[in-house]
């Protein structure tokens, strides 16, 4: 079972890491997507895996340790899995927004953020865009 | 029990939900309420720091759950010294876009300040290495809010590539925390440290991989060499008061490694000298880099973006020591940084404005109050550069002092001085293009329709509505008041160097506290009468 788990959690990061260096955001936002599964599986195996043992203790007297699973990572992977679902919808928003106001969905910034335009193509911008 | 030490993410939290549900559509209330709600926590600062000087360290126990298995926030000197900071940066950043009217050019300007201010005071507050996740993902979320506020096609497209990296960033927390939980089974940071302490060095090899990653997560808050790519971008396409207040921001990452590497990883401890080993020479690129980039840029905002880099390269030079006299000048480099880095941002701001939102460093005719503008971005790049009398001069003193017997002190003091120069060179033209060549050019006679043409085709559109000018003069509500608090954190500069001395015995109190980790084992797990 480990190895099972321990793979898995490489596979996919794997698979993560290398959709997030493509140059369009749809792969990175899927990357990220993987990357987080990854990351939730890894969080859950934290706290060792154990099979058919609950998390959370029964009754008062005569408690033993061992037929318990950790109920820790459980509510880490819980905020983890929340957290990282919300940010993934951010990035989806915002990923459209770039799309639409930028008109085309590249992840690098243009030359503009950095080279200066001229004075003149400054004015001229706008229509450029528009033909290209 | 004190329930102060929740005050500072409940007050920011409350305000800046009220202001969404409630003022959504009244800009004046937004205003007057998110002020309030600055200057409430501004308050709450101000009574922590006096609670936190007697150098005891305060521990809020939510819940009321005794220390290794409840949530606990604690407050030593540094925690204050960041929340103080903090607010004061708030309130007078705050002002900044109140009076240029940054504020309207989108939605929720002052709630999302408020869920900023929330989650940076939390994530300056807590003592459970979990629950700093979570507020480093709340002040995250609100950034990416502020950071696109005003939208634009430049500004959208920096802002996802800061969620992307902000993202991969956090699911390395997250990983480094679970690597960190399986070898010590706790995320207390106090109860961590302690099993760390006592942990056998034959079985350590897994804690030293935790410890590197969550080094990295840091580094890239930081945004030190080579994690330090997100930031030109986005700081330079974020409005102006935002990126003032991202300053700040960087300096959470640096908060993040004083915290973890005096307490939990110190220099004595089974992971050595593994921090300053990996810190030090990342510093000194990221010192040289960010001088280079800011020689080498022609865009204002990345100017001053770059200027953030090499600070955060400077302060942590000095941080990397980890001992009493380096984290001393490093902290005091710190808050000077943080706020003439601000100052900085907002200058060029004012700059950009008045220039009908052309950010290039390029001849303009002379701009609108060019004498005062030009007087603050005099007194910003001192200040900045490290010249006398300002303190950037002092804190470049005191950091040159700590590393004076350093075995790489010649590295980094020949590092320091001549990337100061550099500096030098950098603002002296920037100036000299901005404010003294204006002056030789006479203002065009065509050119006055053009400046009202072209803000709307510039690089970074700022406006919501297609009949809303971009920012100008005639646009911000109130000048003076962008002016007004412009200087007064160029007054903070001048501030920290009149009181640089009660301001340095502070400090060496907050360097003495973090450097000795058992007061933090005792208050937050032994004294716990209150708790059961």
């Amino acid at each position: 079972m480990e190895f099972l788990v321990a793979s898995a959690v490489g596979a996919i990061t794997a698979a993560g890491i290398y959709l997030i260096l493509r140059l369009r955001t749809f792969a990175v936002v899927l990357g990220m997507t993987m990357l987080t599964y990854a990351i939730n599986a890894f969080l859950f195996a934290t706290g060792r895996l154990v099979v058919n043992k609950p998390p959370i203790l029964l009754g008062h007297s005569n408690i033993n340790p061992a037929d318990y699973t950790d109920p820790l990572p459980q509510a880490l992977v819980l905020t983890a899995i929340v957290i990282s679902f919300g940010m993934t919808a951010v990035v989806v928003m915002m990923a459209l927004g770039a799309f639409i106001e930028g008109g085309d969905d590249h992840i690098n910034m243009p030359d503009d953020d950095r080279i200066m335009p001229t004075l003149k193509t400054l004015d001229d911008q706008k229509p450029e865009d528009e033909t290209a | 029990m004190t329930h102060w030490l929740i005050a500072p993410v409940l007050v920011p939290a409350l305000l800046g939900s009220l202001m969404v549900l409630w003022m959504r559509h009244d800009l004046l209330q937004q205003r007057v309420f998110g002020l309030i709600g600055s200057l409430l926590t501004l308050a709450v600062a101000l009574v922590l720091t006096g609670m936190a000087a007697g150098g005891e360290v305060h521990v809020y126990r939510l819940g009321n759950w005794p220390a290794p298995f409840g949530i606990v926030l604690m407050l030593d000197r540094l925690s204050a010294l960041m929340l103080l900071l903090t607010a004061i940066l708030a309130v007078v950043v705050q002002l900044y876009g109140v009076g240029s009217g940054w504020d309207r050019k989108g939605w929720h300007f002052h709630s999302l300040w408020q869920f900023q201010l929330m989650g940076l005071n939390g994530a300056f507050l807590t003592g459970d290495a979990f629950n700093l996740f979570v507020f480093f993902e709340v002040l995250l979320i609100a950034s990416y809010g502020l950071m696109i506020h005003g939208g634009g096609p430049m500004r959208l497209r920096a802002g996802v590539q800061y969620i992307s990296f902000n993202l991969a960033g956090s699911t390395l927390f997250l990983a480094a925390l679970g690597t960190l939980y399986t070898v010590t089974g706790t995320l207390n940071m106090a109860d961590m440290a302690e099993r760390v302490a006592m942990m056998p060095v034959e079985d350590t090899a897994l804690l030293r991989t935790g410890a590197v990653l969550l080094l990295l997560v840091f580094a890239i808050k930081a945004a030190l060499v080579p994690l330090h790519f997100w930031l030109p971008s986005t700081y330079a396409n974020a409005p102006g008061p935002v990126a003032a207040l991202f300053a700040i921001m960087t300096k959470v990452g640096v908060y993040a490694i004083i915290r973890f590497f005096t307490l939990i990883f110190p220099q004595d401890s089974v992971t050595e000298n593994i921090a300053t080993d990996l810190i030090l020479p990342a510093a000194l690129i990221t010192l040289t880099l960010g001088q280079i980039g800011v020689l080498g840029t022609r865009s204002l905002t990345r100017l001053a973006a770059y200027a953030v880099v090499a600070s955060v390269g400077m302060l942590m030079i000095s941080v990397a020591r980890f001992d009493a006299q380096g984290l001393t000048a490093g902290l005091y480099y710190l808050i000077h940084s943080t706020l003439v880095g601000a100052a900085l941002f907002l200058v060029v701001d004012l700059v950009a404005a008045r220039r009908g939102g052309d950010f290039w460093l390029r001849l303009r005719p002379a701009i609108a109050n060019t004498g005062l503008i030009s007087a603050l971005f005099f007194l910003t790049a001192i200040a900045v550069v490290g010249l006398p009398p300002l303190s950037g001069f002092l804190g470049k003193l005191m950091i040159l002092n700590a590393t004076m017997d350093d075995p790489w002190m010649a590295g980094i003091w020949s590092t320091i001085l001549i990337t100061s120069l550099v500096a030098l060179v950098a603002f002296s033209r920037a100036g000299s293009i901005l404010f003294w060549k204006a002056h030789e050019m006479d203002p065009e006679p065509g050119n006055d329709t053009d400046e009202g043409e072209a803000p709307k085709r510039g690089p970074i559109p700022t406006k919501l509505e297609t009949d809303e000018p971009i920012q100008d003069v005639a646009d911000s509500a109130a000048p003076w008041l962008a002016f007004l608090s412009t200087g007064t954190l160029l007054a903070g500069s001048v501030a920290l160097t009149l009181f640089a001395g009660p301001l340095t015995r502070y400090l060496q109190g907050t360097a003495d506290q973090l450097t000795s980790p058992q007061i933090y084992y005792e208050s937050v797990l032994r004294q716990q009468e209150g708790s059961r």
